[in-house]
């Protein structure tokens, strides 16, 4: 319980350090978590990031883990409070602001020089990710078969992730 | 977008993507969403939300649902967006952490792991090539697409570097056309659009 506070302060920190994903996060939660608070082993904390990359939803929902295997559902609450509402107080006033300069000439600027940086960004992270995630002709048949799928057909997209899911579990172990 | 939805509705739009939107790519489901399906937002609109996101801190999938849900339903939208978006994932992964406290081992299967990994990079190169096909229009697009690529992936600065230099280089490039106009008036302009 004690550490409540490290909790709700480590996690309020990394979240403004996500920009432009949850991952540009993770080498500085490597310090925090494992060098400077010992809260989790550098295993535990991979282990624990991969749980993440398997929940449904925002994947740096880890921290509730991270906070629960620290001080029990309590942590949990408190390190998701801690890493969604700082930011999302954030986006919420900048989303405001913006909606209020509709007529500010740079707006129009700024929303067309963004747009296609924003598709690079999502793409090179995309590339950095594939790297990982592609290691053989089952996952490059899986990543085709699921790219075919979503250009082609109006099935929902989580039944092919789940499918591979269950290929991965037995053609990839 | 005639008629705007109930924080309800909002509520549990958000709160299925929140629920099955494995794999790490919530961005596809959104836009699945909030535009092919709701039809609250076209592609244009959904990459401006995106663009938002992606320049603020926070997690694409959580800034995306309050822009989202605020533009729908206010501030009650934006919190019942944000809320519903993360319960799903903080379930899972409270529960994640009782298992893995008491077995100590991972619960969940590495290899399915992979396999998801694998569809996933399928579906979120499918979404982006739709919004960019939808989105992308003329020489500048193309090259500061390709700047941000290579700033993350060639040259490895990172999403902050990338973002603030080519951000910066692409605004400029569709600067607004005034080139008499002197600064005060614009300063002027910008509080009037305040009010």
């Amino acid at each position: 319980m004690d550490q409540i506070p490290a909790i709700i302060r480590v996690f309020a920190f990394l979240s403004f350090l996500t920009i432009g994903g949850g991952m540009a996060a993770f080498p500085e939660m490597k310090v925090q978590i494992v060098q400077v608070h010992h809260w989790l082993t550098d295993d535990q904390l991979v282990h624990v990031y991969s749980t993440g990359q398997m929940s449904p939803g925002p994947n740096m929902m880890m921290v509730a883990e991270v906070g629960q295997l620290v001080a029990g559902l309590v942590g949990a609450i408190c390190a998701a409070l801690a890493f969604f509402v700082p930011t999302g107080l954030l986006t919420f006033a900048v989303g405001r602001i913006w909606n209020k300069l509709a007529n500010w000439p740079w707006r129009t600027s700024i929303q067309k020089g963004l747009g296609p940086v924003a598709i690079g960004l999502a793409v090179g992270g995309l590339i950095i990710f594939g790297k990982g995630a592609i290691t053989g002709w089952v996952t490059i048949a899986l990543a085709f078969v699921t790219f075919v799928a979503v250009m082609r057909t109006k099935i929902n997209p989580a039944l092919f992730i789940l499918g591979a899911g269950v290929v991965g579990f037995f053609a990839l172990r | 977008m005639s008629k705007k939805p109930s924080i309800l509705e909002i509520f549990l739009t958000f709160l299925t993507i929140g629920a099955i939107s494995f794999g790490g790519g919530v961005v596809a489901y959104l836009r699945d969403a909030l535009v092919r399906r709701k039809r609250w937002f076209d592609d244009v609109e959904f990459l401006e939300l995106t663009a938002i996101s992606n320049t603020l801190p926070g997690l694409n999938a959580t800034n995306v649902a309050i822009l989202a849900g605020d533009r729908m339903g206010g501030f009650g939208g934006a919190a019942a967006g944000l809320l519903a978006m993360c319960l799903p994932a903080f379930v899972f992964m409270t529960v994640a952490g009782m298992l893995y406290a008491h077995h100590g081992t991972r619960p969940l299967a590495n290899a399915a792991l992979r396999g998801v990994a694998a569809s996933a990079t399928g579906l979120l190169a499918a979404t982006w090539y739709k919004i960019g096909k939808k989105s992308l229009r003329g020489v500048y697009d193309a090259l500061f697409l390709v700047l941000a690529i290579l700033g993350i992936t060639y040259f490895k600065v990172g999403v902050p570097v990338t973002l603030l230099v080519v951000g910066a280089l692409a605004i400029f490039a569709y600067r607004p056309h005034v080139p008499k106009e002197k600064p005060a008036e614009e300063t002027d302009e910008w509080i009037k659009s305040l009010q």
